[in-house]
């Protein structure tokens, strides 16, 4: 618990069980770290992973042995997969017991590997304050990730005393992540960025953990280049600026994937080309050679080759290279620039986002446009995963880093709620949305419960259309309509059990209602609202780029496949 | 292609096993893994032969180098190296096959390590090809036991993987 203190951690979401005991005797006399109590440890997990996001400081979470850690994992894969720095403290059998089936023991070094940036057995406390210092510096520098840090119970046994001292340094052989770009690659990259007559900037998470958003947008304003993010990259530019072309990817903007499939340099900055994003690797921007610019080298020409690949920091490499283009008197091509504009302004007139309006049936869409306008786009807004997630990251435009939380890598329902009670802990006084699915959110339901013993105001947006909506939607185009298991039937009235957990529970039936609801909910600052959103259960996600096609070949309305049907 | 990746890892519990994880975990071929301790008893040496196309071994070494207990890589296969693997066989000899499997030990420079009435354990050292060859010279019928070491390698002259 010192080490915890003398690392700066606020926070430790955690669940108490018999390994781990003795750190919790420790933390009972004690109040310089808060723990968060939660209700299951997937909970404690995605907790740590919201406040991590919105703080860029790594969360920490503290669970027993077996179950606990088990619980653990999908917590720990998400954060995984979204290179999210995180510190996972499990309790382990004392070390005379290891490997004897010993009650509530699961090798739990051996379950999380493929899972971790990083994991530590500690099997002698005088290596305890040194480990855990190692593993705060793994999960924290180079591309982050979760390190976990197995201790048996014998090892924080109270009567082994030994003198403590806060390692202020740490020093490993065998990691050493490069920070600094090439000098001779970010030049080529500069002559070749320079030389584009259909740029494109392509920027994912990597720029929002590294805090490199202003940099981006010196960078993209500077050259006047269009640009898109990925899901995870959302905010990084602000959503609202005209150089903004939309998010990317299977259900990006038509003109984000058009501008993607006929640029000429590719410009991919803290992005990692994934599958969703990329769609059929041989049609991947045909036209295009690449710059990308990544902390981790595994991440480059992993999928797509490319051209010029410069490993380093995205935050020093955009500053050098800002610093670069405003030492020289070169600039792009203006009349090419002007005429790719012109380009994209047409793909952007298709106006690929709009929907059918309705007076009887609530369309998702439309309440995440009302949210956007009620909290005036400044909220932090955590989502669960499936046709909520995208429409969230469609109609919500965010214009800051870290107000966009979600699982995109791992796509892990049930994280959205207990993210947003992580975020709301980190800023007690800003407002939270948690957009969800009600397939999602009974996921993790229980950690209502946690948010009432912490009286965390968030605002739950419930887009109930009793059905798992992503699966049906692909069961409609890929499997000629079996709706096979995608509907749930027997779901609770939510408002009801909201309240039952000593929350605000709403039903909002009426498109006429919803404004009216969402401004009644973010008035109550001090209460968790949880609005049930009875939406249209027909609604699909467009615009969608099918399996097996390129970025130029997306279905752009339920219009315009229904004729392609036809 | 064939790939020779020497790598010096912490002699910690579980290095072996992050390696061996992120070959079952990305689908990666290993054709062989030697791993012993080196001079330094906080390093491990470790040889691995594996094969693919030229991006896939790009990622394999780079997803390597990402695992923390990795201390140094390299792969080898393109620089003048000396490879040899040690390969124990138990085979069954009667009669004059005594004589005729002790005359093709001889030729491929194998010792006889071991004799009983009716088995010798025969050591044979080389690259992979010989002890296939060596293996192709027996009576196949007479063969009880192979044993082989994987691949070790190590680079010619100053070139090399130290700490």
């Amino acid at each position: 618990m010192q080490f915890l203190k003398d690392e700066g951690v606020e926070y430790i979401f955690g669940y108490p069980g018999g390994a781990v005991l003795h750190i919790y005797d420790e933390i009972y006399s004690q109040d310089d770290v808060k723990h968060i109590l939660v209700r299951h440890e997937q909970g404690a997990t995605h907790m740590a992973d919201g406040y991590a996001r919105a703080t860029g400081k790594p969360g920490v979470v503290l669970v027993t042995s077996g179950p606990g850690a088990t619980n653990a994992v999908t917590g720990i894969a998400t954060a995984h997969m979204d290179s999210v720095p995180m510190v996972v403290i499990t309790g382990q059998v004392p070390t005379h017991a290891i490997g004897s089936d010993a009650f509530q023991e699961v090798d739990c070094v051996g379950i999380t590997r493929p899972c971790v940036k990083h994991n530590f057995l500690v099997k002698d406390v005088h290596d305890l304050a040194e480990t855990l210092k190692k593993a705060f510096y793994v999960a924290t520098t180079g591309r982050p990730g979760p390190v976990v840090v197995d201790i048996p119970k014998d090892v924080t046994a109270p009567n082994v005393r030994i003198p403590y001292e806060y390692p202020a340094s740490v020093t490993m052989r065998s990691y050493n992540p490069v920070v600094r770009g090439h000098p001779r690659q970010m030049k080529k990259a500069l002559d070749l960025i320079l030389s584009a007559k259909r740029p494109m900037i392509y920027t994912g998470g990597g720029v929002v953990l590294d805090n490199a958003s202003d940099e981006l947008v010196r960078f993209t304003r500077t050259l006047g280049y269009p640009i898109t993010n990925t899901l995870m990259g959302l905010g990084a530019y602000p959503g609202t600026d005209p150089q903004f072309v939309g998010m990317l990817g299977m259900h990006g903007t038509y003109e984000a994937n058009m501008a993607m499939h006929n640029c000429d340099v590719l410009i991919g900055i803290g992005a990692r080309f994934d599958d969703r994003v990329v769609g059929e690797v041989s049609k991947f921007c045909p036209h295009a050679r690449i710059v990308h610019i990544d902390i981790d080298p595994a991440s480059i020409s992993k999928t797509v080759k490319v051209q010029v690949p410069i490993v380093g920091s995205v935050l020093n490499v955009l500053r050098e290279i800002n610093g670069m283009l405003e030492g020289t008197n070169r600039r792009p091509d203006a009349q090419a620039l002007s005429e790719w504009w012109d380009r994209i302004n047409r793909w952007k007139s298709v106006d690929c986002l709009s929907y059918d309006h309705s007076d009887t049936l609530i369309k998702p869409q439309s309440v995440l446009q009302k949210l956007h306008e009620v909290t005036g786009g400044d909220a932090y807004v955590t989502s669960d995963v499936g046709q909520h997630q995208m429409w969230a990251a469609q109609f919500y435009p965010f214009d800051k880093p870290r107000r966009w939380i979600n699982s995109g890598g791992l796509g892990t329902m049930g994280f959205g709620l207990p993210a947003a009670l992580g975020v709301q802990l980190a800023y007690p006084d800003a407002q939270v949305a948690c957009v969800t699915g009600e397939g999602s959110i009974i996921m993790c339901i229980q950690e209502l419960s946690t948010a009432k013993q912490y009286d965390l105001p968030i605002k739950v947006i419930n887009l109930n259309n009793r059905y798992l909506g992503m699966v049906r939607q692909w069961q409609e185009f890929m499997y000629e309509n079996r709706e096979s298991h995608s509907y749930l039937d027997s779901l609770p009235d939510f408002a009801a059990l909201a309240e039952s957990f000593g929350h605000v529970g709403m039903k909002i039936e009426n498109p006429g209602d919803v404004d009216g609801a969402l401004r009644e909910a973010f008035a109550m600052k001090d209460r968790l609202v949880f609005m049930d959103f009875i939406t249209d259960p027909a609604e699909n996600v467009y615009p969608m780029m099918m399996a097996g096609k390129g970025q130029n070949e997306m279905v752009l309305s339920a219009h315009s496949r229904q004729r392609e049907l036809a | 292609m064939r790939h020779i990746i020497s790598m010096l890892l912490e002699n910690e519990p579980g290095a072996l096993s992050r390696v061996a994880g992120l070959f079952s975990a990305r689908a990666y071929n290993i054709e062989s893994l030697s791993v012993a301790p080196t001079e330094d008893a906080s390093a491990s040496r470790m040889t691995l032969v594996t094969s693919g196309s030229d991006e896939i071994i790009e990622q394999i070494t780079k997803q390597l180098h990402k695992l923390i207990d990795v201390v140094k890589l390299l792969d080898i296969t393109g620089d003048a190296h000396v490879e040899r693997e040690i390969m124990l066989v138990k085979v069954r000899v009667a009669g004059s096959a005594r004589e005729e499997v002790k005359r093709i030990a001889d030729i491929f420079r194998g010792r006889i390590l071991d004799v009983t009435q009716s088995t010798y354990i025969i050591e044979v050292t080389g690259d992979g090809a010989k002890l296939d060859a060596f293996i192709g010279a027996l009576d196949h019928k007479s063969i009880l036991e192979v044993v082989r070491s994987g691949a070790l390698a190590i680079v010619r002259g100053e070139r090399g993987l130290r700490l």
